[in-house]
C-alpha cells in the first residue's frame, strides 16, 4: 500500500518520503505558532518563519509538530527536600532513607533552605517571576516507590513562573549557520523524586530502594513553543549548562539527575492543535530528538492513515528506536491534588520587604541571590565572542566540553600566540586528539602550558604547524616522530641550532 | 430534605469556587452513582463493600454540603491553619538515614536489602468483573 507523502514543518530539518506518484520531494515548511486556541492553550510566542521551497502538490497538506517539555532536575543539595537524610547515587540500597522518607507514621516534612535557594536561582535566571508566596500540595497515586501514596508537589502555586530560555539551533548545512529560539517557562516548582523500582520480570517481583526517595527536585515546565526534536533537544542542552553553571542540579542524563518528558502533538498549520501524547523516560541526551522526532512521525502517519492519536502517556524504548504505550497508565489520572496541611506557604523576601529582626538563617532574599548568581553560559559566549573575535559557534564548542573552556583561558593565559589561533588549536587539533582517545580534557596528558609552549614555538616560527601537529603524534606514543621533530627544528633554525639542546627541549615539553 | 438539598445546590452555582475542581460541586443531594463508587474505590484503595457503606457516603457529602450555607464571595481561601505560622527552613546538613535494617524489619518481604512489591500495580477489577458488594 503506497503511504501518502508525509510533509513536516521543521526548521532545520528536511523530511523525505517515498509517495504517490513516485520520486521524493523535500523542502522546509513554515512551523507555525500562531494558534493559540486548541487543547494546549500554547502562548503565541512565533516560531522564525522559513520559506517554503516548494510549494505543496494537489492534495498534499503540510504538518505542523508542537513539542512541549517537563524537565526534572535532581537540585544539588547535601540532604533530601523534606528530610535529612543524604542524597548520594551510590549507596547500599536503602541506606539513604529516614523515618520519613519511609512514610512511617507520626513523622512530618521539613523543608531544606538550599533546595528553596537553588530553585530561586534557577527562576532568575530563567528570567522568571518569583513568586513571594508559594503553596505545597499532595498529588495522589499509588506505586511502590512512592510509600506515603503521594508525592509532596506545588501544583497551585509554584514558586516562579513566567520566564523564557534562550536556545541555538543550526539551520542549514552548515554548523555556522546558527540562530536563536525562546523557548517560555511556564513554571518552575519544588517536588520530591520518588524511589527506585527493578523490575524482576523472572520472579514477578520488583524490588524497592528509597534512597531516591525524597530527593529535591526542580521540575521545569518549559511552554509547547518547540515544534521538533533538534530544538528540544538544544532547550535541554543550554538548560543543562545553566544549571551546572548555577550548580544548582549537576544535570547529569546519565546518571538520572535530569530527566525529559515531551508532550507532543501535530497539526495542520492554520488549524487547531492536536491531541497530544505524553513521552516519558527520555533520559538519553542522545535518544531525546530522536525519540520526539519518532513520535512525531508516528503521529503524522496515523493521521495519514485515517487513525486517531490517543490522548495517552508514552514510553520510548531505546532499543527499538520506537515509542509504545505505557502499561500501567490505564485511562486519565485523578490525582486528588489537596493542600499539603503540614507545610505553611512558603515566603520570599527581597531587600524591600525583609523582615525586621530576623534569623538569616530563616529568610531567604531574592536580591541577595540575584546579586550572587555565577555568570550565565550565555554571557559567557557573549565575552568570548567579543574579546576573542571568535565566531558565536566556536563559544558554543568551547562551552560544550567539560573543562574545554577553562583549559582555552589556561592556554590564553600563557602563551603570546593569537587568541584566534589559541582558538583554532584547541577546538580542532586538541579537542580532535581527544576526541580520538577518548579522553576528557581532564585526563588530557597535553597540560595548558604544554600546549602554550608549542603554540609559543609556532608564533616566533622556531618550529613550522605541521611540526607542531607531530607533538601529537608523539603523545600518542610515536617516538620516531621525536626525531622527526629535531630535524625540523634544525631546518627551521638553519642548522644553528644544536641537536641535543633541541632533544632536551623537546622532550621537556612532551613529558610535561 | 429534598427541597433544602436543592436550594442549597442553587446557592452554591452562585457563589465562586477557587482552589481544586470539586466533583461534589454543584450536585446538592444527588446519589452516588456505581461508577463514582468504583472511581473511589481505584483511587483510594477503600472498599465501599454495602449498600450501608454507601449510604454513609451520601451521609456525609451531605453533611459536608453545609459549608455551602456561608457565603463566601470575595474572601480568600483559608488553605491551612498554619498561615500565620512561619515555614522553617532547616539547614542542608545530613543528620539522619543509615537504618536500612530497622527500616526493612517492616517489610513483609525482603531481598538483600531491597523491599520486594508486586510487579507494577495490581489493576483494579472492573465494574462489571466485581461481585456486588462481596468481601475482600
Amino acid at each position: 500500500m503506497a503511504t501518502p507523502m508525509l510533509r513536516w514543518c521543521c526548521p532545520g530539518r528536511r523530511w523525505i518520503f517515498a509517495g504517490i506518484g513516485g520520486g521524493s520531494r523535500h523542502g522546509r515548511g513554515v512551523p507555525t505558532g500562531s494558534t493559540s486556541s486548541g487543547k494546549k492553550g500554547q502562548s503565541s510566542v512565533a516560531q522564525q518563519p522559513l520559506i517554503t521551497a516548494q510549494k505543496p502538490r494537489k492534495g498534499e497538506r503540510e504538518w505542523a509538530a508542537v513539542v512541549g517539555l517537563e524537565i526534572h532536575a535532581q537540585i544539588a543539595s547535601n540532604s533530601k527536600l523534606f528530610s535529612g537524610s543524604q542524597v548520594d547515587f551510590a549507596a547500599p540500597p536503602n541506606s539513604l532513607v529516614s523515618f520519613f522518607d519511609a512514610s512511617l507514621p507520626g513523622t512530618l516534612p521539613v523543608l531544606n533552605r538550599r533546595c528553596v535557594e537553588a530553585a530561586v536561582m534557577t527562576g532568575l535566571a530563567l528570567d522568571c517571576h518569583i513568586n513571594r508566596k508559594s503553596l505545597f500540595d499532595r498529588k495522589h497515586y499509588f506505586y511502590a516507590d512512592l510509600p506515603a501514596g503521594y508525592q509532596i508537589t506545588q501544583q497551585r502555586l509554584p514558586i516562579a513562573v513566567n520566564g523564557s530560555l534562550a536556545y541555538s539551533v543550526c539551520v542549514g548545512k552548515r554548523w555556522s549557520q546558527m540562530v536563536t529560539r525562546t523557548v517560555g517557562v511556564k513554571q518552575i516548582q519544588l517536588e520530591q523524586d520518588s524511589g527506585k523500582s527493578l523490575h524482576d520480570n523472572l520472579r514477578s517481583q520488583t524490588l524497592i530502594d528509597l534512597n531516591r526517595a525524597g530527593v529535591g527536585l526542580l521540575e521545569v515546565v518549559l511552554e509547547p513553543d518547540m515544534s521538533c526534536g533538534e530544538e528540544a533537544a538544544a532547550a535541554v542542552r543550554e538548560l543543562q549548562l545553566i544549571l551546572q553553571a548555577l550548580g544548582t542540579s549537576q544535570a547529569n542524563m546519565a546518571e538520572g539527575q535530569l530527566r525529559v518528558d515531551a508532550n507532543i502533538s501535530v497539526h495542520h498549520p492554520g488549524e487547531p492543535l492536536g491531541v497530544r501524547t505524553e513521552v516519558k523516560n527520555l533520559n538519553s541526551a542522545r535518544f531525546l530528538a530522536k525519540a520526539i522526532d519518532y513520535e512525531i512521525q508516528r503521529q503524522i502517519s496515523e493521521l495519514e492513515n485515517g487513525g486517531k492519536i490517543l490522548n495517552e502517556t508514552r514510553s520510548f524504548d531505546y532499543k527499538l528506536g520506537c515509542t509504545v504505550p505505557m502499561r500501567d497508565k490505564e485511562g486519565k489520572q485523578d490525582y486528588r491534588f489537596m493542600p499539603e496541611p503540614n507545610l505553611p506557604p512558603l515566603l520570599l523576601y527581597d531587600s524591600g520587604s525583609l523582615p525586621t529582626g530576623a534569623d538569616p538563617q530563616q529568610v531567604i532574599d531574592i536580591d541577595q541571590l540575584r546579586e550572587r548568581l555565577p555568570e550565565l553560559p550565555r554571557v559567557t559566549r557573549e565575552k568570548l565572542v567579543r574579546q576573542y573575535g571568535m565566531l558565536p559557534e566556536h563559544s558554543f564548542a568551547l562551552l560544550n566540553e567539560v573543562g574545554l573552556l577553562e583549559f582555552f583561558q589556561n592556554v590564553i593565559k600563557e602563551t603570546r600566540a593569537e587568541p584566534k589561533k589559541v582558538t583554532s588549536w584547541v577546538l580542532n587539533t586538541f579537542l580532535g586528539f581527544l576526541k580520538q582517545q577518548n579522553l576528557a580534557v581532564s585526563e588530557s596528558p597535553v597540560t595548558p602550558s604544554a600546549l602554550a609552549e608549542l603554540l609559543d614555538l609556532l608564533d616566533r616560527k622556531a618550529i613550522s604547524s605541521s611540526a607542531a601537529k607531530q607533538v601529537t603524534d608523539v603523545k600518542k606514543g610515536n617516538p620516531r616522530a621525536i626525531n622527526k621533530l629535531i630535524g625540523l627544528v634544525r631546518r627551521a633554525t638553519l642548522g644553528r641550532a644544536d641537536p641535543t639542546v633541541i632533544k632536551e627541549v623537546l622532550e621537556r615539553q612532551l613529558s610535561s | 430534605m429534598w427541597a433544602r438539598a436543592v436550594w442549597l445546590g442553587l446557592r452554591a452555582s452562585a457563589g465562586g469556587r477557587r482552589g481544586f475542581p470539586s466533583k461534589a460541586a454543584h450536585q446538592g443531594s444527588r446519589r452516588v452513582t456505581a461508577e463514582l463508587i468504583e472511581h473511589l474505590e481505584r483511587l483510594a484503595l477503600v472498599d465501599f463493600g454495602s449498600q450501608e457503606a454507601v449510604a454513609r457516603l451520601e451521609k456525609a457529602i451531605a453533611f459536608a454540603d453545609r459549608l455551602r450555607a456561608v457565603d463566601t464571595d470575595g474572601v480568600e481561601p483559608m488553605e491551612s491553619v498554619l498561615e500565620d505560622r512561619c515555614l522553617y527552613l532547616r539547614s542542608d546538613n545530613v543528620v539522619e538515614g543509615n537504618c536500612a535494617e530497622e527500616l526493612l524489619q517492616n517489610s513483609h518481604r525482603v531481598v538483600e536489602e531491597y523491599f520486594v512489591a508486586p510487579p507494577g500495580n495490581i489493576s483494579w477489577p472492573k465494574l462489571d468483573e466485581k461481585e456486588p458488594f462481596s468481601h475482600r
